[in-house]
């Protein structure tokens, strides 16, 4: 250790005594309750933080509504300063399609993880893309059934350690993990697809970037957007919540590469380090002013 | 369709219409504005016009990707406050169960038509196809007319109730052509559709929240040490609605001759259409025999059934399945008369429920061998024997 | 003499002990409490002098711990903050 652990320890229990301002309160103003009991080490909260904060800078925050799927992130679901209608398990991009179809001038965004999008929901999410559904989907991914306790999904990553692959997903026993924004990137109906992470300070800015970008999208009415959020799961991962960050980046994200998959706001060709998307050769119809 | 031919120029005068499109203008006369479906026989006739003339009125019809996806859809119109429905066939409602179960305790309206084969949906129907203790209204037209009356009175009852209303229909429903008038019907006034969703509330600190979970808002949950839903306290709350709901909207049931009846014949949908028509023919005929049609199969009319049992006298059910609503009349009646089934799953090599015994004349043997069956030895309480015994 | 550009106010009984924010913190400014544990069992972080206010604590944080404060003026540190 450094002799820098001899300095003194700063009073962190009151706000400064001298002139200061308030640049990052606790608790999102759209959270009405902070205290959750979601694992330490969650990657969720900090992802449900990003999404409200999106809301709230672009001025959303009257327009929106969120339609939750069901996971540990379900705990968010009557805990929103914004309107909330929860789905069962999967459905929610159904939902969202028959909110944004009778009210087009809300901000109509999915919460969902990794086991509702991927396993029991995925033809939802891939018709509602494919259909240039208007609204905006995100999927917390951490490669597990996080309330059930840590279980294999579709999106879990060859070698991944759960409660029912203990020895690791073995592609001959378990398959191949789906790389979903990959997949929607590849359907005409989706004007923006990107994979972000919240595992550092750095990944959670570009994460915040992506959302804007996703809701820009559907304020300009461009067609179906979707983020897909590397979350931590430390509990499902069977790794301390302090080496979670580390695996996500060393398991999960070398799977689910992070990155902007298709943007139709851009002229030039789509980046993307794992698939190169080649852009529809003309807009879907339903979108109105894809390229610039 | 030219436009002197369009249903809107000419909505309040009697024309032959299909099943179908009766449905789907009486769905459209009871305010409804958003429809998704998926195709299936004979469930597709509405799906077809309902997605040509939702959008001549300003409404959205989806052609969802699966009976999943079309319920879902419909939830999500439904909780922005927008009159909407959705429906199927028998299996396709199978798909659809999860959703209407918790959409009954999300407490949204929706109008949800089964256009069944045969009738071996009741159980799917009555005693909740989807998973949990959940209740909600049933109607059961028996001709297009009454289609065209009950398809609006769902969607009244819908958000009075604030749940589900299932229409139930058959293949003669979807397939027959019948004289009728398609008016927009007043069932009285409705409370506000203030829980609707439309993003306004959100930043007010009460922001909407819409739930098969709870209405409550964490932040209400007081002296809740880690905040979450409480499942416990809200569906002792919504039950007690469904629990209303059920006691008080009235059963419905058309009755004819009950009251000197030496056998009464229960039948719903079509079919109850087939016996009504045969007992009449009976009663021509000199033998006294009744009839109670089911309009609402939940709630059950046990009372009206019961009273017409009442004194001992046989009750025949006709039923195109194994014996469903059977399990109703026995726990109407109660023991009070003997209860016999006249019916059995009849169809055709299709399989879509076009039933050979529904015929007047099978009909009219069957109802006619249980009364004589039923009339004590030397009884003279009927005239004579005549017709099809 | 160590200066730091802002500050921090952190709900020590709301933290559960993850340490996300010591990594995530870029001046290394943030250190685990050994000894000392809160209400529900869990050790928290302390704030040593040379903050820069760079959110990056509370970016990360999945308990919403942090407040984070800039000052108007940078503050010097040589002996123990009031």
């Amino acid at each position: 250790m450094s002799g820098r652990t001899e300095l003194p320890v700063i009073r962190t229990d009151a706000p400064p005594a001298c002139a200061a301002r308030l640049v990052h309160d606790f608790t999102p103003a759209l959270i009405d309750v902070g205290a959750h009991h979601l694992c330490p080490g969650c990657g969720e909260p900090i992802a449900m933080r990003s999404m409200v904060e999106q809301v709230e800078e672009l001025d959303q925050v009257r327009r929106a509504i969120a339609v939750f799927g069901i996971g540990c992130y379900t705990a968010y679901s009557n805990n929103l300063d914004i309107e909330v209608l929860q789905a069962l398990h999967g459905r929610a991009p159904s939902l969202a399609t028959g909110v944004k179809r009778c009210r087009p001038d809300t901000l109509v965004f999915t919460v969902q993880g990794d086991g509702d999008m991927v396993n029991e929901g995925l033809q939802e999410v891939l018709h509602a893309a494919a259909r240039g559904e208007n609204i905006t989907c995100f999927m917390l991914n951490n490669g597990v059934f996080g309330e059930t306790g840590g279980h294999m999904t579709a999106a879990t990553v060859l070698g991944q350690r759960t409660k029912n692959t203990l020895d690791g997903r073995d592609a001959a026993q378990h398959g191949y993990p789906i790389r979903l924004a990959d997949l929607i990137a590849q359907l005409d109906g989706a004007a923006y697809v990107a994979r972000g992470a919240v595992n550092n300070a750095v990944n959670i800015t570009r994460t915040n970037r992506m959302i804007k970008n996703a809701f820009r999208a559907q304020l300009e009415g461009r067609g179906f957007s979707f983020v897909e959020i590397l979350t931590m799961c430390p509990t499902g991962w069977f790794v301390d919540t302090l080496d979670a960050p580390a695996y996500l980046d060393e398991a999960l994200a070398a799977t689910h590469r992070p990155g902007v998959l298709k943007d139709t706001s851009k002229p030039a060709a789509p980046v993307s380090a794992l698939a190169p998307v080649v852009a529809p050769e003309s807009a879907p119809a339903s979108a109105k002013g894809t390229t610039a | 369709m030219t436009a002197a031919t369009r249903p809107d120029r000419a909505s309040h005068a009697a024309r032959i219409m299909p099943g179908p499109a009766a449905i789907a203008e009486a769905m459209l006369a009871a305010g409804c504005r958003f429809f998704a479906g998926y195709p299936m026989t004979p469930f597709t006739e509405v799906l077809e016009t309902m997605a040509a003339r939702l959008p001549e009125v300003g409404g959205v019809c989806v052609n969802a990707e699966s009976e999943l996806e079309a319920v879902g859809m419909a939830w999500g119109a439904a909780a922005t406050g927008t009159p909407a429905a959705t429906g199927s066939t028998g299996q396709g409602l199978s798909l659809m169960q999860e959703s209407l179960a918790e959409i009954v305790y999300a407490r949204l309206p929706l109008v949800v038509l089964n256009m069944a084969r045969a009738q071996g949906d009741y159980f799917q129907a009555t005693r909740g196809g989807g998973h949990g203790d959940y209740r909600h209204l049933v109607l059961a037209p028996c001709d297009v007319p009454e289609a065209v009356e009950l398809t609006q009175l769902a969607f009244h009852l819908a958000e009075k109730w604030r749940s589900p209303v299932l229409v139930m229909g058959d293949y003669y429903l979807a397939h027959t052509h019948q004289s009728v008038t398609v008016a927009p019907l007043d069932f009285g006034p409705l409370p506000p559709r203030d829980w609707a969703l439309d993003g306004r509330s959100g930043g007010s600190g009460a922001a909407k929240l819409i739930s098969p979970l709870s209405d409550a808002k964490q932040r209400h949950a007081a002296g809740r040490a880690d905040a979450g839903y409480d499942l416990a306290e809200f569906y002792h709350r919504h039950v007690a609605v469904m629990e209303r709901m059920v006691a008080e909207e009235p059963p419905r049931a058309e009755t004819e001759f009950v009251e000197d009846a030496e056998v009464v014949v229960v039948a719903y949908g079509t079919p109850g259409a087939y016996v009504r028509q045969a007992v009449r023919e009976l009663r021509a005929e000199g033998r006294r025999v009744g009839y109670v049609r089911p309009i609402t199969l939940v709630p059950f009319p046990s009372e009206i059934v019961a009273a017409a049992a009442a004194g001992g006298r046989t009750v025949a059910v006709y039923e195109n399945n194994q014996g469903q609503m059977l399990d109703d009349v026995r726990l109407a009646v109660l023991g009070a008369a003997p209860v016999r089934f006249i019916g059995g799953l009849s169809l055709d090599a299709s399989g879509f429920g076009i039933a050979p015994d529904l015929d007047v004349a099978v009909l009219k043997a069957r109802i006619a061998a249980v009364h004589d069956a039923a009339a004590p030895a030397g009884d003279a309480g009927h005239d004579g024997r005549g017709g099809a015994a | 003499m160590t200066v730091s550009l802002g500050t921090l106010v952190i709900d020590t009984e709301a933290c559960k002990g993850c340490e996300l924010c010591i990594d995530a913190c870029p001046p290394d400014v943030l250190r685990m409490t050994t000894d000392i544990v809160n209400e529900r069992g869990y050790r928290y972080p302390q704030l040593l002098p040379g903050c820069i206010a760079c959110k990056a604590c509370t970016a990360i944080c999945p308990d919403f711990v942090f407040q984070v404060y800039r000052y108007e003026q940078p503050q010097q540190h040589g002996e123990a903050a009031e």
